[in-house]
């Protein structure tokens, strides 16, 4: 990642979730997005920091949030002084499967001076040129974010996850970070997996370009469905399908939807819906269907997936 | 042997004998049976006195610790006047130029400590090292040319270093016998990553074998495992008790416990540690006030314990807890991540060091990182419970599941201890281990040295209590081939900082007499041997066949 150090904790869930408690405390102010995920959630209840949530990429949204609090801070200047500020992103949203706006988020950061932390679960090994993620991707330098936390479990096959950044910032983990400090270390078999999965990963750049070229195929086969829509970029190998119309309560769209992945699922098509837990989510998103690609499925497949998913659905919804 | 009907009160417990004939799984049933009649035997595994023993330092020994810490502070304060003058150069990592008008990531006073206490003797943690943490393991040389603010290794490794400190209870973390191979048929049919939650995609055959292996092996109906032990504690408290309940939770419980009592939004109260009368006198202020301000009664009530707690080395006093959760109608949850095969004849844990039923406990929490050679938790009790956390527990939706050759390690540890492979081997490390814990205990005793906790548990913390012995005893020890565990503050009350040893099953009899030896000149050396209850190691004077009387 070319940043100066870097941490290993042993389950990917706790990296995001004792990394942010180890900065944030209690007084503390965070913006977070709508759409984060449930880690970034339960970091967020850990540090028992001010939260404001902003609507799912928009920095107009953002900014304004973060000019009223710079108007609270005029009225009270030395509470001001040690009030640190917080924005949480994702790289690629598990819950959307879109990019977040890395460089107006990097403008705002200066000029509001607050830390940006960005959660590169889905994005690391996807998007950039060498796999290096959003960073990369948008072509910012990577000292402009404070801290990137990752998993190794999406992209690097094994499991875990990591926290990269400058010493400055890393460095203060090792003695405060929950999941760190009070927690047994990986086992030797997934850390030498997880580096052979770098060493691949940095040999062949060709297999990005690869991942890049299934996705958007694969976008465009599962556009024309009538009654679902497609929700996610075109660079994310996970995205969402949604019903275009919700038949109005959540546990009807949970069984049809249920009812097209038994379906698929008997033509060997291996799908799932996305599980949320309903009561704890703050920002609960509608029922889905979640796709994701591998650069090891041939073309072939990918068509043949395409199709089945559209037979099915046309069968079960109409 | 005639057992009168009813609630008979035997030995202080209320043992409801009809439950027998409950609707539950066969195997349970008989292995029931067969702990039940060895309580109506009048139990072999009787009530054992508990010896624990906490002792106070003498005086001058905390006077000297307090003003050691004082010296250091003072100093610290000396040498940031110093940094911020810019006579002395800074070491440690700066903020960025362009961020330098932000808000202060770091308070002053925050790392203070870091800066100056920690980083004077820091070289005696996260030594990094490269073989399997077995009964020998090897270190990497790690030297510091600028005081410890930058570390590089010389290339060269300290070899058969006798592991000392890490938590390898039952000698399974280094490789015991040919059957690894098992792992490597696992690891190349599954492969290794799992890429799923348990409710997706990633719920394998394998989690099923390994969850009811872990119900056979603890005597329960059913378990449910996960990837990690500290994240089993942080996402399952929340899903078991939430607003409007009440969790009373020890003193000195576990990070992960706390963590997970504080993201349920329940109301915690906290009892001395090991104290009854302090658990009673909350329990019944909960039972009798309610809820505050509302004054209604709490939804739940559930008292948060460990087995073996790993800095005091003291075990739950399991009995009295029950008697009392019973009369109050609480539910228990323990956290056996220590005792898990461990203590108790067979290595089951607390429940069977006591020799309780298992049913009198609510929720068996433990993990797999200990005793079995792997890493993950487990959480088991009831199949109601269980099917619950299937379904709601945090971990089930959102984190990945365990990998598949740690389970493979995990099922095939669990097979050798409960004997399932054939062999009295495991059985036979468990005795072992007993018998090493009460040596180690005994001699470290009869030498001086303070130890606190109970006598069976092999989990034993060496006070050393001043922060300057605390760095020449691991470096010491480092050079005569021995490695400790030292802490220090925070993770201990500041004046009790303290070395822990971890015996192990591994360990033979001339491996822990050349680290006692070593200890005691140590303890000469640095002056440690601070206890006042000094065993005497002569023979005792009164024994007849020693002397003849004189007619």
């Amino acid at each position: 990642m070319k940043t100066e150090e870097a941490i290993i904790y042993s389950y990917g869930f706790a990296t995001i979730a004792s990394a942010i408690p180890a900065y944030s405390k209690r007084g503390d102010i965070v913006f977070v997005d709508r759409a984060a995920c449930f880690a970034i959630q339960k970091g967020l209840q850990a540090s028992r920091s001010d939260i404001k949530l902003f609507k799912h990429n928009d920095m107009a949204d953002l900014e304004r949030l973060l000019k009223e609090q710079e108007m609270e801070d005029q009225k009270n200047p030395r509470k001001a002084r040690v009030t640190r500020r917080f924005i949480v992103v994702e790289g690629l949203y598990m819950n959307t499967g879109t990019i977040c706006p890395l460089p107006e988020l990097v403008k705002l950061k200066y000029k509001y001076k607050a830390r940006i932390f960005l959660e590169e679960s889905l994005s690391f090994g996807v998007l950039g040129e060498h796999g290096r993620g959003v960073t990369e991707h948008f072509g910012i330098s990577i000292d402009d974010i404070d801290l990137i936390s990752a998993n190794m479990e999406n992209s690097l096959a094994s499991i875990g996850g990591f926290c990269c950044g400058r010493s400055f910032v890393i460095d203060h983990q090792r003695l405060s970070g929950q999941g760190y400090c009070f927690s047994a270390s990986l086992p030797p078999l997934l850390a030498a997996a997880a580096i052979e999965a770098l060493n691949i990963m940095e040999e062949n750049p060709g297999i990005f370009l690869v991942l890049k070229e299934k996705c958007e195929r694969i976008h465009k086969a599962l556009q024309g469905i009538s009654g679902l829509k497609v929700v996610g970029e075109s660079l994310s190998p996970a995205f969402h399908l949604q019903l275009t119309d919700s038949t109005g309560s959540r546990e009807k769209d949970v069984k049809l939807l249920q009812e097209i992945v038994n379906h698929c699922m008997d033509r060997s098509i291996a799908l799932t819906q996305a599980r949320y837990l309903e009561k704890e989510e703050k920002c609960l998103p509608p029922p889905s269907i979640r796709v994701v690609v591998t650069v090891e499925q041939t073309d072939e497949e990918l068509e043949r997936a395409a199709r089945t998913i559209k037979e099915v659905a046309q069968a079960v919804l109409l | 042997m005639a057992n009168p009907g009813g609630d008979a009160v035997c030995n202080g417990n209320l043992h409801k004998h009809e439950k027998q004939s409950d609707g539950s799984p066969s195997g349970n049933c008989a292995k029931n049976g067969i702990v039940k009649e060895a309580q109506q035997n009048g139990r072999p595994h009787f009530y054992k006195p508990i010896v624990e023993s906490f002792e106070e330092a003498p005086l001058h020994v905390m006077v000297f610790t307090y003003l050691g810490y004082g010296l250091g502070t003072l100093f610290g304060y000396l040498r940031d006047f110093l940094r911020s003058c810019g006579i002395e150069k800074c070491n440690a990592a700066i903020e960025r130029e362009e961020q330098k008008d932000f808000v202060p990531l770091y308070q002053n006073f925050e790392n203070f400590y870091t800066r100056n206490l920690y980083m004077r003797i820091r070289d005696n943690w996260n030594r990094p090292i490269c073989s399997a943490p077995g009964s020998r393991f090897d270190v990497m040389e790690r030297v510091s040319d600028d005081y410890n603010w930058t570390f590089r290794f010389t290339g060269r490794i300290i070899k058969d270093v006798i592991n000392m400190g890490s938590y390898n209870f039952l000698g399974l973390a280094a490789s015991y016998d040919e059957s690894i191979r098992t792992v490597k048929d696992v690891l190349e049919e599954y492969g290794l990553g799992v890429a799923s939650t348990r409710h997706e995609m990633g719920s394998l055959d394998k989690h099923e074998e390994l969850e009811s292996l872990v119900a056979k092996f603890l005597n329960v109906e059913a378990a449910m495992v996960f990837g990690m032990g500290f994240a089993t504690n942080s996402m399952n408290i929340p899903a078991l008790v939430g607003k409007g309940c009440l969790i009373l939770s020890d003193e000195l419980n576990h990070a992960s416990l706390v963590l997970g009592a504080r993201l349920s939004g329940a109301t915690i109260r906290i009892f001395k540690h090991n104290n009854m009368q302090s658990l009673e006198k909350l329990l019944r202020d909960a039972v009798i006030y309610g809820q505050p301000r509302i004054r209604r009664a709490w939804k739940k009530i559930l008292i948060l314990v460990e087995g073996i707690y790993s800095m005091e080395g003291s075990i739950v006093d399991l009995p009295q807890i029950v008697a009392l959760k019973k009369k109050y109608k609480a539910y228990l949850y323990i956290d056996e991540a220590h005792s898990i095969g461990s203590v108790g004849p067979t290595g089951r844990g607390v429940i069977e060091f006591f020799g309780l039923d298992p049913r009198d406990v609510d929720v068996f929490m433990g993990t797999f990182t200990k005793s079995f050679g792997a890493a993950g938790g487990y959480i088991a009790g009831r199949k109601d419970l269980v099917d619950y956390l299937r379904v709601h527990s945090h971990s089930a939706v959102y984190a990945t599941s365990m990998s598949p050759p740690v389970a493979e390690q995990i099922i095939r540890s669990m097979k050798f201890i409960m004997g399932l492979d054939g062999t009295t081997q495991g059985l036979q490390r468990v005795r072992q281990l007993a018998k090493n814990t009460r040596y180690f205990r005994q001699r470290l005793n009869e030498m001086g040295f303070i130890i606190y906790g109970n006598e069976e548990s092999p989990v034993i913390p060496l006070l050393l209590y001043m922060p300057a012995k605390v760095a020449a005893f691991a470096r010491h020890l480092l050079n005569r081939k021995i490695g400790v565990v030292v802490v220090g503050f925070p993770a201990t009350p500041l004046a009790e900082a303290r070395a822990r040893f971890c015996v192990s099953a591994a360990h033979t009899r001339e491996m822990l007499d050349t680290v006692l030896e070593n200890l005691d000149e140590m303890g000469d050396l640095l002056q440690l041997k601070y206890s006042r209850h000094r065993k005497s190691t002569r023979p005792e004077l009164y024994d007849e066949t020693s002397f003849e009387l004189e007619d």
